[in-house]
């Protein structure tokens, strides 16, 4: 049933997604974003492309969630002092967004009094200059400016005692480049504020050289720890615009990949939980675990993280009894040996200590911010599109949604215990169940200027790729938005009272990813 | 307590033996002379540098922990600082907007120092290539020693990169 928005037409998007594009003018854009978010729903992606080789203008995108589905809101606005309404009023996690389609495509985000929502910069830190749009039609793929200056305006916080904590964007572990700026009285945070886009190397741009079938490949390295999510969420896309159906058995087994993506993380993360709570012992046990899903990954399948494994209308693997056998082996093994594990952790008073009332994340804001995935879920937000809206094969497998009230770190590691479990559910009843088809389908050619869209639960969240078809078989524009848009303003409201010795441990429960949301 | 020590009594030791150094991922030969090579093998301080990567490469060197490679029990550690570090293992294309970040941790690093390049966009910039945003490989930025493709290497290809770095090459310095 299509969504009702007043005075805006709605028009049905093919493909495994519920979803509908509805051009508006900017009255309605602004309308339609308090109308969807006073009915408790919420925004999913925005952004940009240029158009002004083809209809003039830019077309600026904002993707919004309703009970009904996706829909997808078009405001085309011209490409000269390009503007369009600021949407953080209605939903706080559109700013950053909106400061990157000015970054890479030139539109500004104003609020009512046209003034720029925030004008400063988010993925543009210097590599290119203030009056250069990368993702416009007219800047080349390969052109490089010199290095600009790069004074980004923190929030500045005074008082008595109040200092600053600069950390990054080089951290001290193996984790990914982001800046940190702390603002601490003694221990106790006072403010975070984060500064991200290190990792920026224009995977959009990079999109628009490929050809559909094979941008796939990028599409899965959008952040590598969720490639099967994005290649499934991308596949998807393409898939819808090209009129294709995979089939069943293909399906399922992309299910099997994403649950033993899912696996492999939550044993990693869990581990790496412990290990910052000071419990050594956990992270050497799940890391363990972890190596030993790699490892039968690599062997069954092919690739340790599974990537390039989907393909556009199918999977590029496939099960024998044997090995249905094997994985049915380690899936009893792995969860007999995490509830060992579990019940290590649980009666450890040392640890749970660390755990619990640390970095909570209130239920209300986590709403107000939009926050999805597994921190959602943990704050007893009940969000996970494998269930709602589901798609195939999860209508049919019903996977359970796990939920925590306390949205604090042991929220966050119960939510990942529980998902563990039922993701190694989900893989036995695939496996048991596993319907005959071909494993690869040929894919019919898309339509130039058709668009699609990808909506998967990851581990960490829901991947979104919206793609549009150029001519021949290229892309045109293809947009990947990772969950972590919405979750990293998150973690500065979880941090907030806490000390700056556990930010690590806070930092890790979330486990956010930079890559996914630099691109 | 009692369950904790029977997991680790039940669970044992895991670790394999590490892979033999190879010679064909050498780019620079004669950087670091061999008695210090010598001296950096027994115990080498290694500081990770993301400067673009998509986070697998990440996840593999996470791995080098984990019992199976128990890469500390080799002598090899990561330290939080680069002027701890005797190596630098750089990941990723370089992002433009980690150029400089990369280029002032390499002149942090006391000398002599060892540059390893992780991954296929370590190695030549990958599926993400050179453009707007991104310098490519890592050498276009600092020198690098020893590089190991894979996308992404796994855990034993990574260690095999270390400790051909940390050997004198077969025939000797040029």
């Amino acid at each position: 049933m299509a969504p009702e928005l007043p005075g805006i037409q709605c028009e049905p998007l093919a493909g495994s997604v519920a979803a509908w594009r509805a051009a508006v003018d900017a009255q309605q854009w602004l309308r339609a974003g308090e109308d969807i978010a006073a009915r408790g729903g919420r925004l999913a992606a925005l952004w940009a492309s240029d158009d002004s080789d083809r209809t003039a203008g830019l077309c600026v995108r904002a993707l919004l969630v309703s009970f009904e589905g996706l829909i997808c809101l078009e405001l085309r606005v011209p490409e000269h002092d390009a503007s369009f309404p600021d949407l953080s009023e209605s939903f706080p996690c559109a700013d950053r967004m909106q400061r990157a389609v000015f970054d890479l495509c030139g539109a500004r985000a104003l609020t009512r009094d046209g003034t720029p929502a925030d004008s400063r910069p988010w993925l543009r830190h210097g590599a290119w200059p203030e009056d250069v749009f990368p993702l416009r039609r007219n800047v080349a793929a390969g052109a490089r400016w010199p290095a600009q200056p790069d004074a980004y305006r923190f929030v500045a916080v005074e008082g008595d005692g109040v200092h600053e904590i600069p950390v990054g964007p080089v951290h001290a572990g193996t984790i990914e480049p982001g800046h940190f700026r702390f603002s601490v009285v003694g221990e106790r945070v006072l403010r975070l504020e984060e500064r991200l886009g290190y990792k920026h190397k224009g995977i959009e741009k990079r999109f628009e050289q490929m050809s559909l079938a094979d941008a796939i490949r990028l599409a899965g390295r959008v952040s590598g720890d969720s490639t099967v999510a994005y290649a499934w969420a991308y596949a998807m896309a393409l898939e819808s615009i090209s009129g294709a159906q995979p089939s069943e058995r293909a399906l399922s087994l992309r299910a099997l990949l994403l649950e033993r993506e899912r696996i492999a993380n939550h044993l990693g993360d869990l581990g790496a939980l412990g290990n910052d709570g000071g419990l050594a012992f956990g992270l050497a046990h799940f890391s363990r675990l972890k190596e030993d899903v790699l490892r039968l990954n690599a062997r069954l399948f092919g690739h340790r993280y599974l990537m390039d494994r989907i393909v556009p209308c199918g999977v590029a693997v496939d099960v024998d009894p044997a090995s249905i056998a094997v994985l049915l082996g380690e899936a009893d093994r792995i969860e007999r040996e995490v509830r060992a594990l579990r019940a290590i952790y649980d009666d450890h008073a040392g640890l749970q200590d660390r755990f619990m009332t640390c970095g909570r994340l209130a239920p209300d804001t986590a709403a107000r911010l939009g926050v999805v995935g597994l921190a959602a879920r943990a704050c007893g937000i009940a969000l996970d599109v494998r269930a709602h809206p589901g798609y195939a094969p999860y209508t049919e497998l019903q996977p359970r949604v796990a939920t925590e009230r306390a949205g604090d770190v042991a929220a966050r590691v119960n939510v990942r215990f529980e998902e563990l479990f039922e993701s190694l559910r989900l893989e036995r009843r695939i496996l048991r169940h596993l319907p005959a088809g071909d494993c690869v389908l040929p894919l019919a050619a898309a339509p130039e200027g058709a668009i699609g869209f990808g909506w998967i639960e990851g581990w960490r969240g829901e991947v979104f790729v919206a793609l549009e078809a150029g001519a021949a078989g290229t892309v045109r524009r293809c947009h990947p938005h990772d969950p972590s848009w919405q979750n990293w303003p998150a973690l500065e409201h979880a941090i907030l009272g806490n000390i700056v010795p556990d930010f690590p441990l806070i930092n890790k429960s979330f486990n956010l990813s930079y890559a996914g949301q630099d691109l | 307590m009692h369950k904790l020590l029977r997991q680790i009594a039940r669970v044992g030791i895991r670790t394999e033996r590490p892979p033999q150094a190879d010679d064909s991922l050498r780019q620079i030969t004669d950087r670091v002379n061999q008695e210090v090579l010598r001296l950096l093998g027994r115990a080498l301080a290694i500081r990770h540098v993301d400067a673009g990567s998509c986070n697998g490469c990440e996840l593999e060197i996470h791995g080098l922990a984990n019992p199976y490679y128990n890469m500390e029990g080799l002598g090899i550690c990561f330290v939080a600082s680069p002027r701890h570090a005797d190596m630098l293992m750089v990941t990723g294309p370089v992002s433009r907007n980690m150029e400089d970040a990369l280029r002032r941790t390499y002149e942090a690093t006391p000398e002599p120092k060892l540059v390893l390049a992780i991954g296929d966009c370590g190695c030549s910039g990958g599926i993400f290539g050179e453009g707007y945003a991104s310098c490519g490989r890592v050498a276009s930025v600092i020198p690098v020693d020893v590089a190991v493709p894979g996308c992404p290497p796994p855990p034993d290809a990574i260690m095999q990169g270390i400790l051909t770095a940390v050997r004198a090459p077969a025939q000797g310095f040029r």
